[in-house]
């Protein structure tokens, strides 16, 4: 297997472009909503709203002001599917159309997908919907097409101020460390990472650097697991780990699974 | 200041975030809080339109607390010379400059200046009419340039004398406290205060700040004078021609900065020399010399810049014995700017009008542009789509409203289909002034065609059509060399279209070649004034030196970090020098000022000017080359005299000609403001600022009750201008689908507006109707102890296209800049009310 690969996505120099949304668009042919013939939503300087089934990428504007202006910030944060190495969406489909790539990616296969949403409710970010115009599932696939042929995803290079980050997830790590410490150093102490260890379901391959609190971005900041509120689940996903580690599919993933499902349980009976 | 670059430059804002990642600051001073501003490590609000009186507040900061660069100062600026007896300031004539007088006719302003005594104190008399007699009869281009230059001027370099540069600019900003800046710009003083010391702090031989402007600076009645300031600034902190340092114009388009270089100006022909002018003393090619050329620095060069761009306007045509064809070269005898234009058209003027790329229909006080285009009787516009100014006669606002009526509408209008840039190939130039080649994609579709083509085909039929004429008049246009078509058998087999022009040869042109020979010149140190060389522009001279060698397709980028200046990366005009006046990045004895800030410097033993940039100085000249007395050219200068463009080769902080209103920039209120000019209760607004007389352009008065709200339009990421390239695209149509004001939570309690209402904005122009988007990024600010609300409208709506929305423009109005024609869009009055 290929090195786990994902984004590192650095808030503080998003300059809320959208370049990003439209490259996704662009690369993965996702048409615009309505054919382009929308209503301002009155959200900031955000009309596509949210994640869904034609929109892959969303940015997210936040206008965080005192009444009195003497502090404010507008806060811009481009939203993605998380690619948790615990992902609740693979772990609930049922027809298995949700797979982990080669890249420990997220990817639903759209030949598989029947549509039946047990992928949407499951996700705890809200990432998944139907695209309207296959009636199956649709999601970021972190452009798996382009990774296989050892292309950069079309956000990552579309951004121009490199707020999406893309790589191998351990480089990555140390880049938004790096970054923390420089910020920190700078004197923006709200600074912090979000999913870049296993506390998040096990690591967001998809992970964050934020200048608040995640809920200030509409971020949980202990997203669960279906699983890990419905005990038979957890069994069935040590179970999963377990089957694949016997087919030798995973290396470095399957350990982190692994602690990752025993922590899981551990919890689960500490209840 | 006075540009929002995350939004409208983002691309180039990826290096202000990579200069951020290494600790770089980043100030922000914007009447909104934009997305620039979020990425800032300081907002400051202003009132819109205020910049002159918040830059001069910097300006009295620096001199008053000494934080001035003094041996910049001294050396490399006018600071020591001395300004004539009868020149007098705003300060003795409480708010206008000496020589201000009542304008001709025809002129649309109320005033004009003759700057004569604005001129540097010479050490001896000197006669200019007697001198341009005796020159005149000069056998040589340079023997007659050489009796025009003047006597010495007069200078104290302790600075103190009372009429020096320094004192004058000292007196004329005494009165830009930081309490004065509070009152008419409505910052806080203590936040000016902070910007003051940031900007000092991180000036001087170890540091440099840059400035970064875009048309929040351009748009004003004043709007020259307010980049005038900023260069006075960045002069006396010693940030020009320093890494790091300078005026960084963003430009709005891409190549915007090319178009002016090989120019769409209407008062510039090819780099920057004036365009032949009936009202000058322009009639022959001598007067027009001697009128144009500066006698001493670089511009002392301008015949053979000239006498290059005639011989490839008319190549063998052109000889000595018929003044290279200078006759023929068509002469402007007005304003035929913009607004001008549309005003003539207005006036059933003009009757035929071609838009490329341009959608005036939406443009400055559209109302008055769509009557205005009713009246011509054919216009050929060449865009992507069907835009507003094609749409006009059948779908503005006035034929919905009955006012005009497609029936009674002759104008015939032609739409010609626009290749996209991906399916042509040819040059940009930046703002940072890099020429860059890119490459062709693909084959427009169906009958798309370039702009190149267009412009080819149709030469190529006028020139048939006036093949045979025999009138004098059209002698020029018959000797017009036209030369572009691909040599038989060379045309590209990889393409459907036919009848493109071959760019190489353009390129040719452009950069010019020897007429015997043919052979590309290698720079403009090689053009003369004899016709032996033709070269359509002096500055882009250069870039194409031999066959196979064309250097804007030069893609090799230093390492990481070393240098930086990437000399290998496509070609920045002129001689591909990366930094203008680069000899100021070392002291006067040639060093660097400091090792971080090294860029160019002086190498004793090479005896020549080595570095990390092309210096932009004489190669060889030492730093201690003393001056030639009475020399013209480069050997009026002495060897620490970095400015070779301007006359005494020194930085303008007082700038004695080239701006037509004042040598020092001073504060004016917008032609519509909400209040009294505090600085200077005589003069409200710019004395000379154009003003285009029309029944349908009525201005709202100086604190007018009806209007009281200051407006400031702008432009957004996701839509391009007009919206003519992004209003269309559904993938950019629905990150901001319709037209929205900005108003800031405290306006829209006054007057009841709820986020996502319709409300009604009108200004003395026009009414129009939008969405509120109701956000604290607007705040209303205390002027001089009265509450100023600014709302802001992003002007990217049209009727046509997926994205429609009111015309924001039809709001703005029709007064302009007195030195380029540009609008005051800025900041205007209006109303705000909730839509019924
Ligand atoms: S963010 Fe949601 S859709 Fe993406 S991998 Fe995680 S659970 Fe699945
Ligand atoms: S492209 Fe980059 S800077 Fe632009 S919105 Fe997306 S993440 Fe932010």
């Amino acid at each position: 297997m290929a090195e786990p690969m994902g984004f590192f996505t650095d808030t503080s120099v998003c300059i809320g472009c959208k370049a990003c949304e439209v490259a996704c668009k662009a690369w993965n042919q996702l048409p615009a909503r309505n054919g382009g013939k929308v209503q301002l939503s009155g959200m900031s300087y955000d009309n596509t709203v949210s994640l869904s089934g034609i929109q892959w990428r969303h940015v997210k504007f936040i206008e965080d002001f005192t009444p009195d202006r003497s502090t404010g910030r507008w806060l811009m944060m481009s939203d993605v599917c998380k690619h948790c190495v615990r992902a609740a969406c693979l772990e609930a489909c049922p027809t298995g159309a949700i797979i982990r790539t080669e890249f420990d990616t997220v990817v639903i296969q759209q030949d598989v997908c029947n549509g039946c949403r047990a992928c949407i409710s499951a996700c705890p970010f809200g990432v998944i919907e139907i695209n309207p115009e296959t009636n199956t599932a649709m999601k970021c696939t972190l452009c798996y097409d382009r990774l296989q042929a050892g292309m950069v995803p079309a956000c990552a290079q579309a951004c121009p101020t490199q707020s999406i980050q893309f790589g191998p997830i351990s480089e990555l790590r140390q880049r938004a460390q790096q970054r923390l410490e420089q910020l920190h150093a700078q004197g923006v102490t709200q600074a912090r990472l979000y999913g870049h260890d296993e506390s998040i379901l096990g690591g967001l391959n998809s992970f964050y650097l934020l200048l608040d609190e995640p809920e200030k971005y509409g971020l949980p900041s202990n997203p669960q697991l279906p699983s890990t509120r419905v005990p038979a689940a957890a069994a069935v996903s040590t179970a999963t780990a377990v089957v694949l580690g016997l087919l030798g599919l995973v290396g470095l993933r399957k350990q982190r699974m692994d602690q990752l499902a025993a922590a899981a349980k551990q919890g689960n009976d500490g209840e | 200041m006075g540009s929002n670059m995350a939004e409208n430059h983002p691309v180039a804002f990826r290096w202000v975030a990579e200069a951020k990642r290494r600790g770089a600051k980043v100030v922000h001073i914007d009447p909104r809080f934009t997305r620039t501003s979020a990425l800032a490590d300081l907002y400051v609000p202003l009132r819109s339109g205020t910049d002159i009186a918040f830059l001069g507040g910097l300006i009295r900061y620096v001199i008053e607390n000494e934080k001035y660069f003094k041996d910049y100062v001294v050396n490399y600026t006018n600071a020591a010379t001395i300004i004539r007896d009868d020149f007098q300031d705003t300060e003795d004539l409480e708010g206008v400059f000496s020589g201000l007088k009542e304008a001709p006719q025809g002129t649309n302003q109320k005033y004009v200046y003759d700057n004569a005594t604005w001129q540097y104190k010479r050490v001896a008399a000197w006669d200019v009419a007697k001198a341009r007699e005796e020159a005149k009869k000069a056998a040589t281009f340079a023997e007659m340039i050489q009796k025009m230059v003047p006597p010495a001027a007069e200078k104290d370099p302790t600075l103190q004398h009372p009429r020096t540069v320094f004192q004058i600019v000292r007196r004329h900003f005494s009165r830009y406290t930081p309490e004065m800046v509070e009152q008419i710009c409505g910052t806080p003083k203590e936040l000016f205060l902070r910007v003051a010391e940031i900007l000092a702090e991180n000036s001087g031989p170890e540091r440099t700040t840059m400035m970064v402007y875009a048309m929040g600076w351009t748009q004003h009645t004043y709007g020259v004078q307010n980049i005038g300031a900023a260069a006075l600034l960045q002069l006396l902190l010693g940030n020009v021609g320093r890494p790091g340092g300078g005026i960084l114009a963003l430009r709005g388009h891409a190549t915007i900065q090319g178009s002016t270089d090989v120019p769409t100006l209407h008062h510039s022909i090819h780099g920057y020399m004036a365009h032949p002018d009936a009202r000058r003393n322009h009639d022959t090619l001598r007067d027009y010399m001697l009128t144009e050329t500066r006698p001493t620095g670089f511009w002392a060069n301008l015949p053979k810049f000239l006498v290059s761009y005639l011989k490839s306007m008319y190549g063998d045509a052109a000889k000595p014995e018929n003044d290279f064809g200078y006759d023929w070269h068509p002469k402007i005898a007005g304003d035929y700017s913009f607004m001008a234009s549309f005003h003539a058209m207005a006036r059933g003027e003009i009757k035929g009008a071609f838009f490329f790329g341009q959608n005036p229909a939406t443009s400055i006080n559209g109302s008055l542009i769509r009557r205005a285009l009713a009246n011509l009787d054919w216009m050929v516009v060449k865009d992507n789509f069907e835009i507003e100014t094609a749409a006009f006669w059948y779908k503005s606002p006035e034929v919905e409203r009955g006012e005009m009526k497609p029936e009674e509408i002759k104008t015939e209008v032609f739409l010609f289909p626009s290749a996209q840039v991906a399916e042509i190939e040819g040059t940009f130039t930046n703002t940072q002034r890099w020429i860059q080649f890119h490459e062709k994609a693909a084959d427009p579709p169906g009958d798309c065609r370039s702009d190149a083509w267009f412009t080819h085909q149709l030469a190529l039929r006028l020139k048939k059509l006036y093949a045979d004429s025999t009138l004098p008049r059209d002698e020029g246009f018959k000797n017009l060399t036209w030369d572009f078509d691909y040599d038989p058998g060379h045309y590209p087999t990889n393409t459907r279209i036919q009848g493109e022009p071959d760019v190489m040869k353009i390129w040719r042109e452009i950069n010019g070649f020897k007429t015997d020979t043919g052979e590309l010149l290698k720079g403009f140190g090689e053009l003369k004034d004899d016709g032996s060389t033709t070269c359509a522009s002096w500055i882009y001279c250069g870039a194409y030196p031999e066959e196979g060698k064309f250097l804007p397709a030069n893609r090799n980028p230093d390492p990481d970090d070393k240098p930086g200046t990437h000399l290998g990366w496509a070609f920045a005009w002129p001689a591909n020098r990366r930094i203008l006046y680069n000899r100021a990045s070392a002291d006067p004895n040639g060093n660097p000022w400091s090792e971080r800030k090294k860029l160019v410097w002086w190498d004793a033993t090479q005896k020549k000017w080595v570095g990390y940039d092309v210096p932009d100085f004489p190669a060889t000249k030492a730093p201690d080359t003393p001056a030639k007395p009475g020399a013209a050219g480069m050997d009026a200068h002495d060897g620490k005299s970095p400015f070779i463009l301007l006359p005494d080769g020194k930085g303008w902080l007082f700038v004695p000609t080239g701006l037509q209103d004042g040598p020092l920039p001073t504060h004016y209120e917008p032609v519509e403001s909400p209040v009294p000019n505090l600085l200077y209760p005589k003069w409200q607004i710019n004395p000379i600022a154009k003003i285009y007389e029309h029944e349908r352009n009525q201005l709202a008065t100086v604190g007018d009750t009806q209007y009281p709200i200051v407006l400031t339009t702008y432009r957004l990421t996701e839509h391009h201008l007009s919206g003519a390239m992004s209003r269309w695209l559904p993938w950019l149509a629905e990150l901001q689908p319709e037209l929205f004001v900005e108003i800031s939570p405290e306006l829209a309690a006054e007057k009841g507006i709820k986020n996502l209402d319709l409300v009604r904005v009108s200004s003395k122009r026009g009414s129009i109707v939008a969405k509120a988007l109701v956000t604290p990024r607007l705040r209303p600010l205390t002027v001089n102890g009265k509450t100023v609300h600014q709302i802001g409208m992003p002007w990217h709506w049209g009727f046509m296209g997926l994205a429609v929305g009111d015309v924001v423009n039809d709001l703005t109005s029709w007064v302009a800049d007195p030195n380029v024609m540009i609008h005051e869009a800025k900041a205007l009055l209006v109303n705000v009310e909730k839509a019924q």
